[in-house]
């Protein structure tokens, strides 16, 4: 049951920033050197409204209180933290699930779309866009808008319509327009590019739901404020269950890295607390197909943000490769590369391999089919050591459906 | 004095800065698109620095960029390329490109590379005035190159004063809120331009975007001191016969 004490709902208050050294980033949108605005003059306007509203009007009380009343009625919120036992005895470690799977859609992209869409009325905008690369956003985004009867496009790389069948069609049924990038990659990257000269085109009217902790500022920030609700759920469902709030560690996958960000924040501050984040290694790290961003990025300015980005000696954005759709892109959010350079986050990565082996062991260990995405946090236990004490909190963030065409094809 | 400021005492009507890709149509083309530009017509060149993620162009301009990286285009080899352009090519010549891989090349190193050669200015469209103001205006200014800042419909008055003073050579305005390569309403282009007229700005005003052929040419030119056209060029020379004359017929047509 939800702990009556602890509000669910985004991070309720600007923080005084000496306190809060990873959570927040500056006035200017940087956490440390990664962060900022990177943005062509046409998206100024749009991005500087956004920069000066989107705190105050999170904060209005009857912003918090609808968006309250949609992740618990129609979200169903909050999600369970599930103490995975058979897990927990393979690897010697309290292993809790932290069940995103579970919510509407299928994701923790809702958590967020939800906020967008609030967010995007409160601006009397009248048209929403989204960029997706697995289909879960392009669904949670398309789903927001049908439930506010707002005109949705979702852009989406032509490479992940084919390989995401089942979420271009719920796109479709939810009454989205599906509008395939062909551009460069045709995938998450260029189906990003493909939404930003949309909303260059379209100044007035429309808001862009960006699905990840990306983009120019204030995105990344407002993102894993509206996602931060995993870990504030994590922090008080652990307390019931163990006594205390804090585990030894989170662990989550990072495409893009809104689940990381969203189970990782309100643990930021928290230097007992390891965030593990673990990246598509794609066919292995130096195989030339790969996503793993820290291990292969050098910092760079991709989408409106300064991070860490995979690129040529020219500086030309270099096309990712994972099996899953979710984790293939050529950066990460600048969070994410602040945890990285800091040492705050250790990161990990998996392969395609791994993933796959892990998600058909987790569907016979627990009883759960993880999404690709998910499936890479889960091999990270293989490269991880524990000695019987550790209490270690892996965000489940997706569930697996969306992926059966890929699993059967290896049964 | 800057070869831009120079060309605008002498010539306050009418400029035509004319965009072409670095290494498009031929990896080797460069100089001699510059070179046609130069006979026919043109009064600045904007050469573009292809990039494989230009947010702020249409697929025109993009696909030309993909097909100078694909011919093997890299700042790098631009540089070799304009070496000795200087000994032909008289008129200001500005480089356009996206600051990722101008960061990658080294952003003094660019600079550095850029005056040695004989550029001119910069457009970086998606370097903020922010990061301009605190850490890369002096660098370019360290080595006398201009730099042009895009304004658009959309730009607030007091917004389009601090980038006209931010910016040296001329101001770039954007004709609509729209990426490269689309159609303009001449009506709401026409007051956006007065607009910006009434403001006192103290650089000429180019207009870009939408700028393809003589009627929208004269059009522009009727409130401001010039125009930019891209996108028009580019589709000129994906036109069969040799740069020269794909170069001629489309300035003869535009400048009649």
């Amino acid at each position: 049951m939800m702990n009556t004490n602890t509000s669910i709902g985004i991070a309720a208050t600007v923080a005084d920033a000496n306190a809060e050294q990873f959570t927040m980033p500056d006035g200017n949108g940087y956490y440390g050197k990664f962060g900022g605005a990177y943005i062509p003059e046409m998206l100024h306007r749009n991005v500087e409204e956004l920069q000066a509203k989107y705190l105050s009007i999170m904060q209005d009380a009857g912003f918090q209180k609808e968006f309250r009343e949609l992740l618990k009625d129609y979200v169903g919120r909050p999600t369970p933290l599930y103490l995975a036992q058979r897990l927990s005895k393979q690897y010697g470690a309290s292993i809790y699930l932290k069940r995103e799977d579970l919510c509407h859609t299928g994701a923790h992209k809702i958590n967020n779309t939800i906020g967008q869409i609030l967010l995007a009325q409160r601006l009397g905008k009248k048209r929403i866009i989204a960029e997706t690369g697995a289909g879960q956003h392009g669904v949670a985004t398309a789903t927001v808008c049908a439930l506010k009867g707002i005109e949705c496009i979702v852009y989406m790389g032509e490479k992940d319509i084919e390989r995401q069948a089942p979420n271009v069609a719920r796109m479709k049924m939810l009454g989205a327009k599906v509008v395939p990038a062909l551009s460069g990659s045709r995938t998450l990257k260029d189906a990003t590019n493909e939404a930003i000269r949309d909303w260059i085109n379209n100044p007035n009217d429309t808001h862009y739901i960006i699905g990840s902790v990306v983009g120019p500022h204030p995105y990344p920030d407002m993102v894993a404020r509206f996602q931060s609700v995993i870990s504030e759920e994590i922090r008080w469902q652990l307390k019931e269950k163990t006594g205390s709030e804090l585990p030894t560690h989170v662990l989550a996958c990072v495409g893009g890295g809104s689940n990381a960000a969203g189970a990782f924040y309100h643990f930021l501050d928290e230097l007992t607390v390891q965030l593990v984040a673990v990246e598509a290694a794609g066919e292995g790290v130096n195989s030339g197909k790969s996503a793993a961003t820290t291990a292969l990025g050098k910092p760079g300015i991709l989408h409106g943000s300064k991070s860490l980005l995979m690129q040529t000696a020219d500086g030309q954005v270099i096309e990712p490769h994972s099996i899953s759709a979710g984790l293939d892109y050529p950066g990460i959010g600048p969070l994410h590369a602040h945890l990285f350079a800091s040492g705050r986050g250790t990161f990990l990565s998996a392969t395609d391999d791994d993933a796959l082996k892990a998600a058909f062991h987790i569907a016979k260990t627990e009883g759960i089919i993880p999404a690709l995405e998910t499936a890479h946090a889960f091999s990270a236990l293989d490269q991880m050591k524990f000695n019987g004490k550790e209490v270690v909190v892996i965000c489940l963030s997706g569930r697996g459906d969306k992926d059966l065409g890929t699993y059967m094809s290896k049964m | 004095m800057s070869l831009l400021k120079e060309l605008f005492q002498k010539k306050s009507s009418r400029v035509l800065n004319v965009y072409c890709t670095a290494g498009y149509p031929k990896p080797d083309s460069t100089l001699e698109v510059m070179k046609a530009l130069q006979s026919n017509g043109a009064d600045i060149i904007e050469l573009g620095m292809p990039y494989s993620d230009p947010l702020a162009d249409g697929p025109v301009i993009q696909h030309s960029g993909l097909i100078s990286l694909e011919n093997g285009m890299t700042i790098e080899k631009l540089f070799l390329q304009l070496k000795d352009f200087r000994k032909e090519i008289h008129i200001p010549v500005i480089l356009m490109g996206y600051m990722n891989p101008v960061l990658q090349f080294g952003f003094e190193k660019f600079c550095a590379a850029a005056a040695a050669v004989g550029i001119d200015g910069l457009i970086l469209p998606d370097l903020p005035e922010f990061e301009f103001e605190t850490e890369y205006g002096e660098v370019i200014k360290k080595y006398g190159l201009d730099f042009i800042f895009l304004v658009t419909p959309e730009t607030s008055e007091v917004r389009i004063k601090k980038l006209d003073q931010l910016s040296t050579g001329f101001l770039y305005a954007v004709s609509s809120s729209s990426t490269t390569g689309t159609d303009n309403n001449l009506t709401d282009v026409n007051n956006y331009l007065k607009r910006l007229k009434g403001y006192g700005l103290k650089n000429p005003i180019l207009v870009g975007f939408g700028i393809k052929d003589k009627k929208s040419f004269d059009n522009a030119c009727a409130n401001a001191n010039g125009a930019i056209i891209g996108t028009a060029y580019i589709k000129a020379l994906e036109k069969s016969g040799s740069i020269e004359t794909s170069t001629k017929t489309f300035l003869n047509e535009v400048l009649a």
